[in-house]
Order: C-alpha cells, then sequence, then structure tokens
C-alpha cells in the first residue's frame, strides 16, 4: 500500500530522516514510536507532502507521490493533528465537511456522512451547529477525527492524536479507537512518543532514533527480539505490563490446562494476558475454547503460563 | 455659555446648505481614500505575509509614508497630481496605507501555524486556505486596521481644504482664520462626529461573522455609496475657477463682498495661501485672492484686477511712532519720511520678490534699494540715544525696517536697535504701546479694523478712500493712544484679486467689473 524508499529530509546540516525504508501494508495500523527530534513526525508529513523530502522516493499504491497533485493526494489521505487543527471560525459540522466539499459532495451526502460519523465517535447531533471552543478536548479530538474519516480515505496518518488528551480522556478514547469499525479497515500511520500507546494500538512498530530505524516489527518483536540494546532499553521501564499487553491466550494456549467450563461464556483468545489478569479480580475462573478443545483458568494458571512462556522466549506460537 | 450655544446652532442651521456639501465631501474624501487603500494595502498585506522577506522592506516603505508631516505631504502631491480632490486623495490614502497593510500582515501571520497545516492538509489549495482559513481568522484583526486607517483619514482630511479639496477643513481653518469660534466648531464637530460613528460602524462590523459572505458585500456597497458622496456636490463647473483662501471667504471684504457689492458668481474653491498662487501660475485655478505686493505676483507673472468698486479697504503703509519718541528724537520724524513716495505697489511687490524667491537677505535689498534711489548715506556712528525699530514678522516687514535703521544711522546721530519678528498685530502694537518699541509700519486698514475697530457703518464709510481711512486712523490714534501717523510710504498692500497676466489679456479682463461681465456672458 504505502512503500517508502530512502526518504531523507535534511534541514541545513541536520538529518531529521536519514535515508529510512519501510513498507505498510493495507489495513495495517503502524506506529512511528520514538522521542522527541527522533524524525517520526518529519516522516509523517512526507507521507502528504507537508513536508518535501530531500531524497528518496514514497509510493501509495505503487504510485510515487511527489509526481501527484499535492492537493488531490491531501484530500485522499486523513490527518489528524495533536492539537486537533479545527478551524475555529467552522461549525463542527463545516469542519466536519470541509474534505468533502472540496471534494464536491453533494449537501444531502455530506450532511448524512457528518451524523453517521457524530454517531459513532459517540458525539451528540446537537454539537453539530456548536463551535470547536465550546467542546471539550475530549470532543474536540473526536471531531479532528471525525473530519479526517469524512470523506473516507483509505489512508489515516495521526499526529500524536492523543498527546493532548489528560489521561483518563485518554484511555477511554484508545479505547474507542480500537473498537472502531471505520479503522478497522484503514491503513494507518500514527506518530507517538508512548510506548504504551504504541503497543496498544499498532499492529507493527518501528522504532525511531536520530533520524534512523532502530527497529520495524510487531509488538512482540521489539518485546522478546530486540535487535539493539538500544530497543531493549527504550522499552526496559514497562518491559513486564508490555509482555502482559502483548501476550494473548492464544500464544499461551499449550501451556493452558485443560478443563470443562464453568459456563457456556467463553472470551475470545486473542484476549492479553492484562485484560485476564484484570478479569479474573472479580470471577474465578474464565474459559476458552479451540477446536471443541475446552480450557478453564484461573489466576494463578494463568500466571504461572505466562511465566513459563516467558522463560521457554515465546518459541510456542 | 447658552448664548454660545445659541449662536453655534444658530450659525449651523444658517450655513447648514455648505455644512451639508461639505460633510458629504469629507465623508468622500475619507471613503474613496479608503478604498483605494484597501484595495492596494490588503493584497501587499498577503503578499509580504507569504513572502515574508519583503516584509521589512514594504513595512518599512510604509512607516516612513506614515511619517510624513501631512501638510509636507499635501504639498508634494501639488507639483506631481495638481490641487484638488486627487493629490488630497493620494494623500489620505498614502496614511491609510500603514495600518491596512501591517494588520493584513499580522493578522494573517498570526493564525495559528496548526490550523494553517490542518487546512493544508485538507487539500486545500494556497487560494482555497487564503479565502476559506487565513483571511477569515485575520479579519478582526484587518478590521482593526481598517478603522484605525479610517479615524486617521477623517482627522487629515480636514487638511483637504488647504489644496482646494473641500471637506469639513474649509470651516476649521476658515473659522481660524477668522477668529470665529462658532465656525471652527461647525467644522470640528461634524469631524469629530463622523470619527465616532465610523469608528462605531466598524466596530460592529467587527464582531459580526465575518464569512457570512452577505455581510461582507453589503458593507463593501456601503463604502462605495459613501464614497461616492463626493461626488455629488461638485457635480457643478464655471467658466473660471477661483481659489479664495479660508480667510477670505468670510470676510465682508472679502468674498461676501464680491458677491453683493459686485455681484460676482463664480465657481469657488477653498484653497490655502500657501499654495494659491502657484496653483494660479500651473492654471489649476483662473482668479486668486491674494495681497497686492505679494513677490509672488512677479515670480508667477500674475496681475491686479482694479478694485473699481472699492470693496477692498486700503491697507497703506506708514510709520506709526510714539509721540514721545518724537519729541525725544527730534530728527527721527523728518528722517523716517524721507521714505515717503518711494515706494508704490510694483516696487514693493519687486522688493518682496527678491527676498521671498531670490532669497536675498532684507538687509542687501533695503541697502540696494535706497543706494538706486540716492537715498542711502554711510552710518555715523552716533551715539546720542537708541531708535527702536518694530517689525511683524514677515519680510515686506523686515525690508521697511532695514531701510530705516539704515536712513536713521545715515542721517542722525541714533544708534538704532531693530526688534523684529514681533508675531502679528496685537503684538507689535503692545509692544509700541507699553513704550518697548518706538516705531514700527503700520497699514491703515490694519489699524482701523484690527485696533480700533470701529462699528460696521464707520468702517463702509471709511474703506472706499485711502485718505479717509488715513485721516480717520491719524486722529484716532493719537486721539486714544499718543501714537502718530508719519506720511504714508506709498504702496497698498492690500486684498486683491489676481489672475495670470496673459488670460487677462486674452479675456480683456482688467477690473473686476470686467471679470463679473465677461462671467454673466456665458
Amino acid at each position: 500500500m504505502i512503500k517508502v524508499s530512502q526518504l531523507s529530509k535534511h534541514f541545513g546540516a541536520v538529518k531529521a530522516v536519514d535515508d529510512i525504508s519501510f513498507e505498510v501494508r493495507e489495513g495495517e495500523t503502524l506506529a512511528l514510536l520514538g522521542t522527541s527530534g527522533c524524525g517520526k513526525t518529519t516522516t509523517l508529513k512526507m507521507l502528504n507532502r507537508l513536508i518535501e523530502p530531500s531524497a528518496g522516493v514514497i509510493e501509495v499504491n505503487g504510485q510515487n507521490i511527489l509526481q501527484q497533485q499535492p492537493e488531490s493526494l491531501r484530500r485522499n489521505i486523513g490527518y489528524v493533528l495533536q492539537n486537533t487543527g479545527l478551524f475555529p471560525h467552522y461549525t463542527i459540522e463545516e469542519n466536519i465537511a470541509v474534505v468533502p466539499q472540496l471534494q464536491g459532495w453533494g449537501k444531502t451526502k455530506t450532511d448524512t456522512r457528518a451524523c453517521e460519523l457524530m454517531e459513532k465517535l459517540h458525539l451528540s447531533p446537537d454539537l453539530l451547529s456548536a463551535y470547536p471552543h465550546q467542546l471539550s478536548g475530549g470532543q474536540q479530538q473526536r471531531v479532528g477525527l471525525a473530519r479526517a474519516l469524512a470523506a473516507n480515505p483509505p489512508i489515516l496518518l495521526m499526529d500524536e492524536p492523543f498527546g493532548a488528551l489528560d489521561n483518563v480522556t485518554r484511555t477511554k478514547i484508545q479505547a474507542e479507537f480500537k473498537q472502531l469499525d471505520e479503522l478497522t479497515r484503514k491503513t494507518i500511520i500514527m506518530v507517538t512518543h508512548d510506548v504504551q500507546e504504541a503497543f496498544d494500538l499498532a499492529d507493527r512498530i518501528c522504532l525511531m532514533d536520530q533520524g534512523r530505524i532502530m527497529q520495524l516489527g510487531t509488538p512482540a518483536d521489539l518485546l522478546f527480539k530486540p535487535t539493539s540494546t538500544f530497543v531493549k532499553e527504550f522499552l526496559a521501564g514497562q518491559q513486564l505490563q508490555l509482555e502482559f499487553k502483548t501476550t494473548n491466550v492464544n500464544n499461551l494456549w499449550g501451556l493452558l490446562p485443560e478443563a470443562p467450563a464453568l459456563s457456556a461464556a467463553f472470551m475470545p483468545k486473542g484476549t492479553s494476558v492484562w485484560a485476564l489478569m484484570d478479569i479474573l479480580k472479580h470471577q474465578p475462573a474464565i474459559s476458552f475454547q479451540k477446536n471443541k478443545q475446552v480450557k478453564t483458568i484461573n489466576f494463578e494458571q494463568l500466571m504461572s503460563a505466562f511465566y513459563q512462556y516467558r522463560k521457554g522466549d515465546n518459541n510456542h506460537e | 455659555m447658552n448664548e454660545q450655544q445659541q449662536t453655534l446652532w444658530g450659525f449651523m442651521r444658517e450655513q447648514s446648505d455648505k455644512l451639508l456639501s461639505q460633510t458629504l465631501e469629507h465623508i468622500g474624501l475619507t471613503f474613496i481614500s479608503l478604498i483605494i487603500a484597501v484595495l492596494i494595502g490588503l493584497p501587499l498585506g498577503i503578499l509580504i505575509a507569504r513572502r515574508q522577506r519583503l516584509s521589512g522592506p514594504v513595512l518599512g516603505v510604509a512607516g516612513i509614508l506614515q511619517t510624513i508631516p501631512s501638510i509636507a505631504l499635501l504639498g508634494f502631491m501639488i507639483p506631481v497630481l495638481g490641487i484638488g480632490p486627487k493629490p488630497a486623495i493620494a494623500a489620505l490614502f498614502i496614511y491609510a496605507l500603514l495600518p491596512i497593510i501591517r494588520n493584513t500582515y499580522t493578522g494573517i501571520v498570526g493564525v495559528d501555524t496548526a490550523i494553517v497545516e490542518a487546512a493544508t492538509a485538507m487539500g486545500m489549495s494556497k487560494r482555497q486556505r487564503l479565502l476559506k482559513v487565513e483571511l477569515p481568522l485575520a479579519m478582526p484583526v484587518i478590521l482593526a486596521g481598517i478603522r484605525t486607517a479610517t479615524v486617521i483619514n477623517v482627522g487629515v482630511a480636514t487638511l483637504a481644504s488647504y489644496i482646494a479639496a473641500g471637506g469639513l477643513g474649509e470651516f476649521i481653518f476658515g473659522g481660524i482664520s477668522l477668529n470665529n469660534t462658532n465656525m471652527i466648531l461647525a467644522g470640528a464637530i461634524p469631524a469629530a462626529l463622523l470619527a465616532i460613528i465610523f469608528d462605531f460602524l466598524l466596530s460592529r462590523l467587527q464582531r459580526i461573522n465575518i464569512k457570512k459572505i452577505k455581510t461582507a458585500t453589503a458593507a463593501s456597497t456601503l463604502l462605495l455609496l459613501l464614497a461616492s458622496f463626493y461626488f455629488i456636490p461638485s457635480a457643478y463647473g464655471g467658466k473660471l475657477t477661483a481659489g479664495f483662501t479660508p480667510e477670505f471667504m468670510g470676510r465682508q471684504d472679502g468674498n461676501l463682498g464680491l458677491r453683493s457689492v459686485y455681484g460676482l458668481k463664480i465657481h469657488t474653491i477653498v484653497i490655502s495661501d500657501a499654495v494659491m498662487y502657484k496653483a494660479a501660475y500651473q492654471k489649476a485655478l483662473d482668479v486668486i485672492s491674494g495681497y497686492s505686493t505679494d513677490g509672488r505676483l512677479k515670480a508667477f507673472n500674475l496681475i491686479v484686477l482694479k478694485d473699481d468698486k472699492n470693496i477692498f479697504p486700503p491697507y497703506y503703509a506708514a510709520p506709526i511712532v510714539r509721540d514721545d519718541a518724537l519729541k525725544h528724537f527730534s530728527q527721527l520724524e523728518k528722517t523716517l519720511n524721507l521714505l515717503s513716495g518711494h515706494i508704490n505697489d510694483s516696487v514693493m511687490t519687486e522688493l518682496n520678490y527678491r527676498t521671498d524667491y531670490l532669497h536675498q537677505t532684507p538687509e542687501r535689498v533695503a541697502k540696494d534699494f535706497l543706494v538706486t534711489q540716492g537715498l542711502y548715506k554711510p552710518s555715523r556712528n552716533g551715539h546720542s540715544g537708541t531708535v527702536r525699530i518694530g517689525s511683524k514678522i514677515f519680510g515686506e516687514q523686515y525690508i521697511l525696517a532695514n531701510m530705516y535703521s539704515m536712513l536713521i544711522k545715515g542721517n542722525t546721530n541714533y544708534d538704532v536697535l531693530i526688534k523684529s519678528g514681533l508675531g502679528g498685530t496685537l503684538i507689535c502694537f503692545n509692544a509700541i504701546n507699553n513704550n518697548q518699541i518706538d516705531f514700527y509700519p503700520e497699514y491703515t486698514g490694519t489699524g482701523l479694523l484690527a485696533i480700533l475697530q470701529p462699528d460696521a457703518k464707520t468702517v463702509t464709510r471709511l474703506t472706499t478712500n485711502k485718505d479717509s481711512t488715513y485721516n480717520f486712523v491719524k486722529t484716532e490714534f493719537e486721539k486714544r493712544y499718543h501714537i502718530s501717523w508719519l506720511k504714508p510710504i506709498g504702496f497698498n498692500n492690500s486684498y486683491a484679486l489676481m489672475m495670470r497676466q496673459k488670460q487677462s489679456d486674452d479675456l480683456r479682463v482688467k477690473t473686476i467689473t470686467d471679470l463679473k461681465n465677461y462671467l454673466d456672458r456665458k
């Protein structure tokens, strides 16, 4: 879907992005992760030509974007900013309608789409006629997302989308974000400095430092197969929590004891250890089913399976 | 106080036609220049917001233009654009430019970069971004600039009357010249009200949501409508154009007399003394009100039309001397009278021309003249007392003071002290009356109208004849102040109507009656 080859951006003598290459598959969510000044935002902005590259090629569906009209390119790529960047003189409805209007949609179609997005993002339709400054930070961020999604672009770029929110709001919106069906089909590239966020939301993570890619892989790859001490150290502070979040029942299946279910309710096998620990605080056991095999576990059994899995260096996949 | 307000109201009612047309002209001048300034300043502001490199030079130049004093700016405009509305609008335009450019620039540059980035990322072209995002968001700042420009323009437009562009300045400056408070207020109060009203209206406009195109259209239509006011009153013309000073316009021995005594109907514009002569020379004006011995008469080859019905009172110059000084300096009277009969109007004009235009010193002009007349004698360096000579603050008086100084030093044993530059008539007169000076050259008309101030009937009776005026002031000064009028020098520096020599010859207009007849012929 998106192919970046030998991309560089120099600001004078500073190499903000230094000869990087990567690919993003259709429907995948990629997180560009790193500290401030690592080049992640510059990389993102080159994808819709807000910043022109010094060297390299970016292809979307096999077409070099540097040979396209920047305006038409951007109208097919959704963009979410950290500080929302909502137009203060436009109502919420007008904000959402910006790209559809640029693309020449009719009024009815645009209105329907705006209402649909408001519902999906849990925003009251009353807010359509409000102005951005009348909304809370969380609501503004949802509108920012709605605006990016309005014309249904296949690609979505997000620059620290939850960075300006308080912890409680951020957790809530991140949870909604994961469940939003609009997003599951989209190719998403997201910039973040928040390791938890990257691990929560991304299919693959591209960890960057000083304009270069340090490692590109699944969260599990980065956690369990770090390619350098930089990667290891970057994750060190939150290693255990990340492992709980990254490991799921599928990974542990062989290590879990077989037992009949207590009730007919089965949990999905993609559920992370972190989520299961939370559930097992309130109930004694959880059951899973795979090929007519039923396994039921309590908190201790889950923990023991997880530690065996870690010791075996997760070769059980 | 109450009476004062009554008279002001009375004055405004009496002059309501003029007041209305001046107000409309004022509004017109303000808004024509404002529209041009917006049409040029707005794009320029946008340009320098896009190319920041240019912002320094552009704002610098606009800033320098802003610092030129308004009178000087109007003066600069005359050689290029002549007189009338064109230079006035150009000057007002220049004053309105800086606030508009600067606020457009500041407004656009001040738009949150995140919002501009969002607009770009949504796929807006530069043009769409400007029209849909940057300009609407910068609009409050831009409008604030336009408000500033409007208020500045309402103020500066009062000066437009100096160069015959009309407006409320005609009343203000006329009132100042005539020392007529009601006239000043009749111009100043409407001008202040205009500034307040426009500022208020624009502040309302600032609060309206600007992206609503309807209001924007309405606003620009309103502007155009206001601008067109200017052309309503000026839609009349005539064969010849006269330029009169604000003071002349309001005086019985000026425009009022021309109308009532001669029945002269001429297309008249109001203009300042400083540019009037040149405007006549450049054929922007045909008839002007000037002073009969002004050096510019010669410089610009103008001639004086004969006042055949004697509406301009005589202003014959003569030295006036304290009686005790005459007693104390026994040789003084004889010496001062030496000059009498040597200077007529054209000689005085010539002498003024040499100081005002050739920039020769009054000493040199005085000496050269005395030498050619055979009156000059080298100084005796006498020490039997000092005679104090006063002079008002203009060239003609300096020349006369210097001539008298040389005559006294050459013919008597007195020493001389010249106290030149005694502001106006009243300062000079107070100085002589309080024994600060011994004598100075005064004009009969001034003595009559500015100092003695008799009732209107006496004035009318006296001013038709130069001798009766002279005799009246001589008697009255002696009686009231113990000051003597010596023999008149010979020239008459009075108000006069003037034309270009060539036009006067072509039209065979030599007197004011000729002028009236020519105009009536159609």
